[in-house]
């Protein structure tokens, strides 16, 4: 009699996504280098910059890099927050907006005008686009959450691998994570 | 002939269950950081008197919260610093203050070498939790030598304590009421320019934040070796009185 096969443990499902981001959040994780291979073992992907998967499915974690910046932030934000189990807002721009948050004290449209109307070496009839696929920016740029839910936040600009690494390790042990002198930065 | 008697032994109180010497007069906060024991601050400084406004002093005292800076050490007190309830109550006033201020550390001179981001790391601040301000003022860069940006400055006066006690200037000082406090430059103007304002003054290095910065000299220390990154602030904040800019 053959003895059962032991049904290997269910891969965690992580889904990744930058919004206002710089993808310096992603590289940062991708700087967590060979233990990706050990990682693998254990998750498995779903949506994110690294598949081909358009929209979230069901997850267990779910790593939001950049703040809310235009519309189309806010629908991917629900996605996640409606799809992912746990909810991690990764890095400065998702915790605190970040530096693109150093917009706010300007206004939207004479930012606009700046980069599409008046600015320096712009074709002759130069329009701020106007094209409804484009999403229209918020008027001030918003932590994540201050739009949904978050779970846990990892701050850092970005985090660094060995953050990224320790905090994952915790969440897939579902430890809370602990991040201590030298892990836990903001810059 | 009679034995000198032993000299009488100071009185003490209890720090987290540590005696502490004072001298009769001496607050909480004065006595620790004379035995060289951290309690967490930002207002306060060692050669300025208190303040009170910070709050991240606050301790246990005989089963009372009070702030560490102004209260009184006495013979026998039991002061505690690190309940779980206190280092909850401090991760929220620093919360309060990041949220207040646009503390964007990625972009900012004083990052590494700032006593309000040093003393988040050590109360484990993962997030500033509440919803932001986004405060827009706009920054001073009229005078030659020194910077200031007033989005980033938690109005613990002690710029303005330096500025009279110790350079005898009255360069600053804090203007309105409520959230609407802030910092302001006593000149007709406003501009830190029409001043007799200097970068050798007291309160040029004074700042525990990135409000009034040194031109020029930015982003000079390599990640690694900045004040903070090291060692927690309650090693360096002990260890090194002036955590002065200089
Ligand atoms: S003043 Fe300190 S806390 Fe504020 S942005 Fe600069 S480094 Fe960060
Ligand atoms: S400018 Fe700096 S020293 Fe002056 S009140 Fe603000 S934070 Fe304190
Ligand atoms: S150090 Fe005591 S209130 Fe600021």
């Amino acid at each position: 009699m053959t003895e059962p096969m032991a049904t290997p443990p269910r891969k965690l499902k992580i889904a990744t996504v930058s919004l206002a981001g710089c993808f310096g959040c992603h590289m940062s994780f991708l700087d967590i280098d060979e233990r990706l291979l050990p990682l693998l073992d254990l998750v498995e992907f779903d949506r994110s910059p690294l598949t081909d998967i358009k929209h979230c499915g069901p997850c267990d974690i779910g790593l939001i890099e950049g703040g809310v910046c235009n519309a189309e932030n806010v629908h991917v934000l629900r996605e996640f927050r409606a799809q992912c189990r746990v909810l991690v807002a990764l890095g400065a721009c998702a915790v605190n907006g970040g530096l693109p948050a150093q917009r706010n004290h300007l206004a939207v449209g004479d930012v606009l005008q700046q980069v599409y109307l008046t600015g320096h070496g712009l074709a002759a009839g130069s329009q701020i686009p106007n094209d409804p696929e484009l999403p229209l920016p918020l008027n001030q740029v918003h932590p994540v959450h201050e739009v949904v839910r978050i779970d846990h936040f990892l701050p850092g600009c970005p985090p660094s691998g060995d953050a990224i690494w320790a905090f994952l390790n915790d969440l897939i042990a579902s430890r809370e994570p602990r991040l201590g002198h030298g892990l836990l930065h903001y810059d | 002939m009679t034995t000198p008697s032993p000299p009488a032994s100071p009185p003490t109180f209890l720090l987290d269950g540590q005696p502490v010497p004072f001298t009769p007069g001496q607050t909480v906060m004065q006595a620790a950081y004379a035995a060289g024991r951290y309690i967490a601050h930002l207002c306060w400084h060692p050669d300025f008197s208190a303040h009170g406004s910070c709050k991240l002093c606050t301790v246990q005292a005989n089963g009372r919260l009070a702030t560490g800076c102004t209260l009184a050490a006495a013979e026998g007190m039991e002061v505690h610093t690190q309940t779980p309830e206190l280092q909850d109550k401090r991760r929220t006033l620093l919360q309060l203050l990041f949220v207040e201020g646009n503390h964007f550390c990625p972009s900012c001179e004083k990052s590494g070498n700032c006593q309000l981001q040093a003393t988040a790391y050590e109360a484990g601040m993962l997030t500033p939790h509440f919803d932001h301000f986004f405060p827009a003022r706009p920054v001073d860069a009229s005078h030659p030598e020194v910077l200031l940006d007033f989005n980033r400055c938690i109005l613990c006066e002690l710029c303005v304590r330096a500025s009279r006690d110790v350079d005898g200037k009255h360069v600053f000082a804090l203007s309105g009421r409520g959230t609407q406090s802030h910092l302001i430059v006593n000149s007709p103007t406003g501009r830190l320019a029409d001043t007799d304002f200097a970068a050798s003054d007291r309160a040029a290095d004074i700042c525990p934040v990135g409000v009034i910065l040194k031109k020029r000299v930015g982003f000079a220390v390599p990640i690694g070796q900045r004040r903070y990154d090291a060692q927690p602030a309650s090693a360096v904040d002990v260890a090194s009185p002036a955590r002065d800019n200089a």
